[in-house]
C-alpha cells in the first residue's frame, strides 16, 4: 500500500515537473523580454515595496511606449514578499520557474535581499535591486548589482556636510540600538567627522520599541553639540525631533533617507534640519522634472525616493540588456558591470563588487513642511 | 545637580502615567483576582478615541479627556459583562486566558480598523517651558503629572469616602459575605472596571501626548510596565500600584540616564523576578489590608 502511494506521488512529481519545464521553455521563445520585481506590498513595510514598484512600472510603460527592447515589448512582474525572509525566496521561485523572468529587480529590503542571495548566485540570475542597502547583498555575489549607494556612504556624506557645509565642531550621535541601519549609518558619520577635525560630544542610544526620548535628550543637551545625527525611520526620528523641540534643543538636527517622509506629519519639529537622501523631487535637473511629471500624471501624487530608485533600476537593467544584445543570463551581468547611465537618483556606474560608484548624495532640508534641495555631496 | 533634577522630572512624568495605568490592574485585581491584560488594549483605545475626538470633531481638551474616559468606561463594563463574567465561578486560570485573548482580539480590532501605521497625537495642551533656576519644565509635562495626582487622590477620596467605595472594599475583601450583606456584587464589579478603564484611558491619551504618537500596538510596553508596578506596590492596593507606577518611571528614567539605554527595560523587568522572589506580596503588601 505503502509503495503503491510514493509511486502514485513521484508520478504526480513527474508529470509536474514536466509542465514546469513546459513553461520555462515557452516563455523564453515568446516575443515579450520578462523582467521580475520583488518588495513589499503589504503590511508594516507596504510603503517602500509598492513606491518601487509603481517607479519601476512607471519605466516599463515608457520603455514599451519608445519601442521596447529592440521591438519587444517588456513585462514587469511583481511579487509581495510581505517583508517576509520565506515569502520572498517563493516569489523569486516561481519568477524564475513559473514565468521565466531574465532578470530580477529586487529585493526592495536588505533583509528579503539577503535570504534570496545564495539561491540567485547559484542560479547567476542578473539582479539589481532598487533599495537594498546592507553591505553583505552584493558581496561575492558578481550576479547582483544595486542602484542606491551604501548606509556608510551616506554616513560619510552626512558628515562632510555637517563638518564642511555647516561648518559643525561638535557632533552628538543618536543611535537606535539593534537597528542595523541606524548603527551602520552613526558608524560612518562617526568615523568621517573625527577625520574631518570634528569631535563626538557623546553618543545616546534608544531600544526599537522606545517612544520615551526624554532622558537622552536631555544628556544631550547638556552636551551642547553643534549638530545632532539621528539616522533612523520616520517613525522613530518624528517623536525624537517633537521632543527636542519642546526641549528647546537649539543643535541642527541630521538624519539620513530614513527621514524621506517627515515633512508629512512632522514638519513643526523638522523645520530647518537636513538629511541626507537620494534624490530631491524640486531638483532644477530636466530628468528629474520629467520624472517627477510622468510620475504624477501616472499616479497623481509626488514620488518618493524608492519610486525613483525603482525606476532607475528598471532603466538600467534594460540598458544592460540592450547592450548585451541577448537575453543570456552571463551577457547582461557582462552589461550591467559596464553601466553607465545617468538617472533621476545620479549617475549610476558599478564598482567590481556591483555597488555604485562615486553617487552623488543629496542633501535636504526641511523647510515649511517641504523638502528642499539644499545641495550634492559626492565622496571622494 | 540640574541634570539630575531634570532627570528626575522626566522620571515623574513616564511615572505618572504608569501609575494611572496600574490603578486599574491593581483594582480588578483587588475585585475579582484577576490580572486583566487587556488593560493595556483599554488604554490604547483610550489614546485613539481622543485622537478622533480631537482631530475630527475639534472638542476642547477637557471634552477630549472626559469623552475618552467615558467611552472607555463604558467598553470596560462591556468586556467585563461579555468576556469576565460568564467565568465568574471558572478556575481563575480560565479567566487570565480570556484576558489574554481579549488583549489580542482587542490589539487586531485596532490594527483592523485604524490600520498599523502611527497617527500623530495633535498637542490638546497649550505648549510653553517654565523655567526655574536651570531647570525646564513643559506644561505638557506639568499638566501630565497633575492630572495624575488630582485623580488618584479623587480616587482614593472615593474608595474611602463614598458608599460605592466601601462597596468596593467590602466585596475585594469577602465577597460571600458582601453579597449577604445585600451588596450588589454584579454591579460593583462594573463599576471597577468602569473606574479603573476610565483612569486607564486616561494614561493613554496621556501617553501618546507625551509621546505623540497613536499605534495599536502602543499598549503592550506601558501596559507591562505598569502591570509591573501594580506587583510592585503590592498588587490589589491601590496606593501601591501608585507608588509602584513612580518607582517603575523613576528607575526606568534612571537607568537610561546613568547606566545604559539597552538595559532600561532588562532592570525593569528585573525588578518583576525580585520582587516575587523575596516579597510577592509587593513593597505595601503588608501592613495594608484594605483591598479593592
Amino acid at each position: 500500500m505503502k509503495k503503491k502511494v510514493v509511486s502514485v506521488l513521484s508520478v504526480v512529481m513527474l508529470i509536474a515537473s514536466v509542465f514546469a519545464f513546459a513553461g520555462c521553455s515557452s516563455s523564453a521563445k515568446s516575443d515579450v523580454i520578462k523582467l521580475g520585481f520583488i518588495g513589499p506590498m503589504t503590511g508594516d513595510a507596504a510603503i517602500y515595496g509598492s513606491s518601487a514598484d509603481a517607479g519601476a512600472k512607471l519605466a516599463v510603460k515608457e520603455i514599451n511606449a519608445a519601442g521596447g527592447i529592440d521591438g519587444k515589448n517588456i513585462e514587469l512582474i511583481g511579487y509581495d514578499s510581505k517583508a517576509d525572509q520565506t515569502e520572498a525566496i517563493n516569489a523569486y521561485n516561481r519568477l524564475r520557474d513559473q514565468d521565466g523572468v531574465v532578470a530580477v529587480i529586487g529585493g526592495t529590503l536588505s533583509g528579503e535581499t539577503l535570504a534570496m542571495k545564495d539561491i540567485m548566485v547559484k542560479d547567476n540570475m542578473p539582479v539589481l535591486s532598487p533599495t537594498a542597502t546592507a553591505v553583505e547583498v552584493t558581496q561575492d555575489a558578481p550576479n547582483i548589482f544595486r542602484a542606491c549607494f551604501l548606509d556608510d556612504y551616506q554616513g560619510q556624506a552626512a558628515a562632510n556636510f555637517a563638518a564642511t557645509t555647516l561648518g559643525a565642531k561638535t557632533a552628538a550621535l543618536l543611535i537606535g540600538t539593534g537597528n542595523p541601519y541606524s548603527e551602520g549609518v552613526s558608524a560612518a558619520f562617526k568615523t568621517a567627522f573625527t577625520a574631518k577635525g570634528g569631535t563626538i560630544a557623546g553618543s545616546e542610544s534608544y531600544g526599537t520599541a522606545d517612544k520615551d526620548f526624554s532622558a537622552q535628550l536631555t544628556k544631550i543637551k547638556e552636551m551642547n553639540p553643534d549638530v545632532v545625527f539621528v539616522p533612523d525611520y520616520v517613525q522613530t526620528v518624528g517623536p525624537i525631533l517633537q521632543k527636542a523641540k519642546e526641549m528647546g534643543i537649539t543643535a541642527k538636527f541630521i538624519g539620513a533617507d530614513g527621514w524621506d517622509g517627515v515633512q508629512v506629519e512632522y514638519a513643526d519639529a523638522a523645520q530647518g534640519n537636513y538629511f541626507t537622501n537620494h534624490y530631491a523631487a524640486d531638483s532644477p535637473s530636466p530628468t528629474v522634472q520629467n520624472f517627477i511629471k510622468a510620475y504624477q500624471t501616472e499616479y497623481n501624487k509626488v514620488p518618493n525616493s524608492f519610486a525613483a530608485l525603482g525606476y532607475d533600476a528598471v532603466y538600467a537593467m534594460v540598458d544592460a540588456i540592450k547592450a548585451a544584445g541577448s537575453t543570456d543570463s552571463a551577457d547582461i551581468i557582462k552589461a550591467l558591470n559596464a553601466t553607465n547611465y545617468a538617472g533621476v537618483t545620479g549617475n549610476l556606474k558599478f564598482d567590481e563588487q556591483g555597488n555604485p560608484k562615486d553617487k552623488e548624495v543629496t542633501i535636504i532640508k526641511i523647510d515649511g513642511g517641504q523638502l528642499k534641495y539644499d545641495s550634492t555631496v559626492v565622496n571622494n | 545637580m540640574n541634570l539630575f533634577l531634570q532627570q528626575l522630572i522626566n522620571g515623574l512624568n513616564v511615572g505618572s502615567i504608569y501609575a494611572l495605568i496600574a490603578i486599574g490592574y491593581t483594582m480588578v485585581y483587588g475585585i475579582i483576582k484577576l490580572i486583566n491584560f487587556a488593560h493595556g488594549e483599554i488604554m490604547m483605545f483610550g489614546a485613539y478615541f481622543a485622537f478622533i475626538a480631537a482631530t475630527s470633531f475639534h472638542l476642547p481638551v477637557w471634552a477630549v479627556l472626559l469623552s475618552s474616559m467615558v467611552i472607555m468606561a463604558i467598553i470596560g463594563v462591556t468586556i467585563e459583562f461579555i468576556a469576565y463574567r460568564p467565568l465568574r465561578n471558572a478556575p481563575r486560570l480560565s479567566a487570565l486566558i480570556t484576558a489574554i485573548g481579549v488583549s489580542l482580539f482587542l490589539q487586531n480590532l485596532a490594527l483592523l480598523i485604524f490600520k498599523p501605521d502611527p497617527k500623530v497625537m495633535p498637542k490638546i495642551f497649550p505648549e510653553t517651558i517654565y523655567k526655574l533656576g536651570e531647570i525646564e519644565i513643559s506644561s505638557t509635562t506639568l499638566i501630565t503629572i497633575g492630572l495624575s495626582i488630582f485623580f488618584m487622590v479623587l480616587l482614593d477620596l472615593y474608595i474611602r469616602k463614598t458608599k460605592q467605595g466601601r462597596a468596593m472594599r467590602a466585596v475585594s475583601e469577602d465577597k460571600d459575605a458582601a453579597i449577604l450583606m445585600g451588596i450588589n456584587v454584579n454591579r460593583t464589579i462594573s463599576l471597577t472596571f468602569a473606574v479603573g478603564s476610565a483612569l486607564g484611558a486616561l494614561g493613554g491619551v496621556l501617553y501618546s501626548v507625551a509621546y505623540i504618537q497613536v499605534y495599536p500596538t502602543m499598549g503592550v510596553m506601558p501596559g507591562l510596565k505598569a502591570f509591573i508596578a501594580a506587583v510592585l506596590g503590592g498588587i490589589g492596593i491601590i496606593p501601591g500600584a501608585m507608588l509602584g507606577g513612580f518607582i517603575i518611571g523613576m528607575v526606568e528614567t534612571m537607568t537610561k540616564a546613568y547606566l545604559s539605554t539597552t538595559w532600561a527595560d532588562a532592570i525593569v523587568f528585573g525588578i518583576l523576578i525580585v520582587v516575587l522572589l523575596f516579597k510577592p506580596t509587593g513593597i505595601l503588601g503588608k501592613n495594608t489590608r484594605e483591598k479593592v
